[in-house]
């Protein structure tokens, strides 16, 4: 192995000094504090997974994953995320449990980047996942809990957008009667280009004023009055029973106290085929994109466990760069003394200590000039009584 | 609208860019049109609007509204296709067509061990892909029409506008693989967390370049 490695790492890993650690802990720990107080517990899953069970029922693309294989020839993954791994430990190890259960995780994940775009490996993640229930206030709850964390790190302002994959799926198929042309619709709805949704309504074979809704979809993005605006556009069944399921969102939402965070995009999409219910986003601070969720009913399913299911995770990487707070407020103190004095600094650094203060000990004659990074130099010495 | 909220805007150096600024001129924004392209300077501002351009690479344009420098960007679809970011492809803007294409020697013949020369290597290998043929795609950051006629490749891909310089360099253009226009784009959290702004300039272009079909 040459010499330039040594300091070297892959591709989109990267090294977190202590600076950036000790922001990542406060992170994680007000994170936690939040997740704990409405009742969800914590879980660790391996870093390894089978590529077959997890691995494919995964939202992440499959080009997207680390694979390895293990000595008996097994492919396996680094864990691309959090939610098909609860997954199976909520159908295997806690399969006894009742639902519904809410559990949270830290943790970090791998996504496989193909080139040099700036774009991480490795990042981390805490999250929740709620399991069980079909209820519009379950599908609020993790709405309003996201929004809690972003506020609990005094992240300023917030903007959570909630689309719904089903809401859209039937208006689509409403105004284009083709499964063909919806799954070409919200890919382009997918990737975010607006352009080429247009240009694929243009070329649909459909009547004008279908043609006129489908284009209207766009406009959709509001509080709670699109809900309404959207209801005169549609006579589709399962669309109404959506728009009803979203009304009864918002009002939780209200009632939670944090509907002025949240708004409405029909546009929005999240991994195709994968969240089946509410999808939504987070954005904060000065432009970070910080956060994903939604409903997905399949997933529990394939590791034989039906259940409805939603859960959210906030990027934790992002997150310290976007939250304000997190600095050391402990006082930190370096403690210098004489050599025969030890007995007595040690009991004093043990009472500081005590007090909640950081105390870094310097022999006197030893002393160097990192004791000047402390707020405090105090000296053990002459008339110093303890 | 008079308290918007700053927005920046990364523009293409090069044909685009004055073609970009009309149009924002249209729409309603004050920008004015001497900003000389072949300025040295890589940032304007635009008192009046609460504007500022950066002036970038086109190929650049994704990456800095991927990355949240800029809000907003214009760029042409071709890097759009080639560069693949995770960015809002809001408004086709029409302007600086061209097209995307094959080209090679008129008397081209299909050959044993195809390979072809592009500025666009992963538009190219897209390309070839679906078309189910195996070529090898090689690299190259100009004079791409040189390619062929020193025997590098036996056909390029390439922007192609007017036909003048495949002409000139003895080249036909041999199938179409896209249109492209220019397209204005925006970053996934300033589409969020400055819509009001957003929103304006796009309402202001659709209007323009008469695309209103997102118009509130």
């Amino acid at each position: 192995m040459s010499n330039i490695r040594t300091f070297e790492k892959p591709t989109g890993v990267r090294d977190l000094p202590p600076d950036i650690t000790a922001k990542k802990r406060w992170v994680e720990a007000r994170v936690e504090a939040c997740f704990r107080r409405w009742g969800y517990r914590e879980v660790v899953t391996p870093t390894l997974e089978y590529f077959e069970t997890v691995g494919g029922a995964s939202a992440i693309a499959e080009d997207k994953l680390f694979k390895l294989l293990d000595k008996q020839g097994q492919t396996l993954v680094l864990r691309p995320d959090h939610t098909a791994p609860i997954a199976r430990v909520v159908a295997s190890l806690l399969r006894d449990e009742p639902v519904p259960m809410r559990l949270h995780y830290h943790g970090n994940v791998f996504r496989a980047q193909d080139r040099e775009a700036g774009r991480f490996a490795e990042f981390h993640q805490s999250g929740v996942e709620l399991v069980g229930g079909a209820s519009p206030e379950a599908d609020a709850e993790i709405i309003a809990l996201a929004v809690e964390s972003l506020r609990e790190l005094g992240i300023t302002p917030i903007q959570v957008a909630v689309g719904h994959i089903d809401l859209l799926d039937a208006l689509l198929l409403e105004q284009t009667g083709s499964s063909d042309s919806v799954a070409k619709l919200k890919e382009s709805l997918g990737a975010r280009n607006i352009v080429s949704y247009r240009e694929n309504v243009k070329e649909l074979n459909i009547p004008s004023t279908n043609r006129e809704k489908l284009l209207q979809l766009l406009r959709f993005r509001g509080g709670y009055q699109v809900l309404s605006e959207l209801e005169a556009t549609t006579s589709c069944e399962r669309a109404l029973e959506r728009i009803n399921h979203l009304r009864a969102i918002w009002t939780a939402l209200e009632d939670w106290g944090v509907a002025e965070y949240v708004i409405f995009d029909l546009s929005l999409v999240g991994s195709l085929d994968y969240y089946t219910g509410i999808y939504f986003e987070g954005y904060g601070a000065e432009g970070y994109y910080l956060l994903s969720g939604g409903r997905y009913d399949h997933l529990l399913e394939r590791f034989d466990r039906d259940n409805p299911a939603r859960g959210f995770a906030l990027k934790t990487d992002r997150l310290i760069m976007a939250s304000p707070g997190g600095l050391m407020e402990e006082e930190r103190i370096a403690l210098v003394y004489p050599e025969e004095l030890r007995r007595a600094a040690f009991q004093r650094a043990h009472e500081l200590r005590n007090q909640g203060k950081v105390v870094g000990l310097y022999k006197e004659e030893e002393m160097d000039s990192s004791a000047q990074d402390y707020d405090r130099v105090l000296h053990v010495g002459e008339g110093f009584d303890g | 609208m008079a308290e918007r909220t700053p927005l920046t805007i990364a523009m293409p150096k090069g044909r685009i860019f004055g073609e970009a600024l009309e149009l924002l001129k249209a729409a309603g924004l004050n920008v004015p049109t001497d900003l000389t392209e072949d300025s040295r300077k890589l940032t304007v501002e635009v008192p009046g609007e609460k504007i500022s351009f950066l002036m970038v690479k086109p190929m650049d344009v994704p990456t800095y509204v991927e990355h949240g420098v800029a809000d907003l960007g214009v760029v042409g679809k071709d890097v759009l296709m080639e560069e693949e970011r995770d960015v809002h492809e809001l408004l086709d803007l029409k302007i600086s067509p061209c097209r995307i294409s094959v080209a090679g020697m008129p008397d081209w013949t299909p050959v044993a061990n195809p390979k072809v020369a592009s500025k666009y290597p992963r538009i190219a290998n897209r390309w070839f892909m679906e078309q189910r043929q195996q070529v090898q795609v090689i690299h190259l950051n100009g004079s791409v029409e040189l390619a062929p006629l020193i025997g590098l490749a036996d056909r390029i891909v390439d922007i192609v506008s007017s036909g003048r310089t495949l002409q000139e360099n003895g080249l036909i253009e041999l199938e179409e693989i896209t249109q492209i226009t220019s397209r204005l784009i925006a970053n996934r959290a300033s589409y969020r967390l400055k819509n009001e702004g957003i929103d304006a300039i796009v309402e202001g272009l659709a209007h323009v370049v008469g695309q209103e079909g997102e118009k509130r």
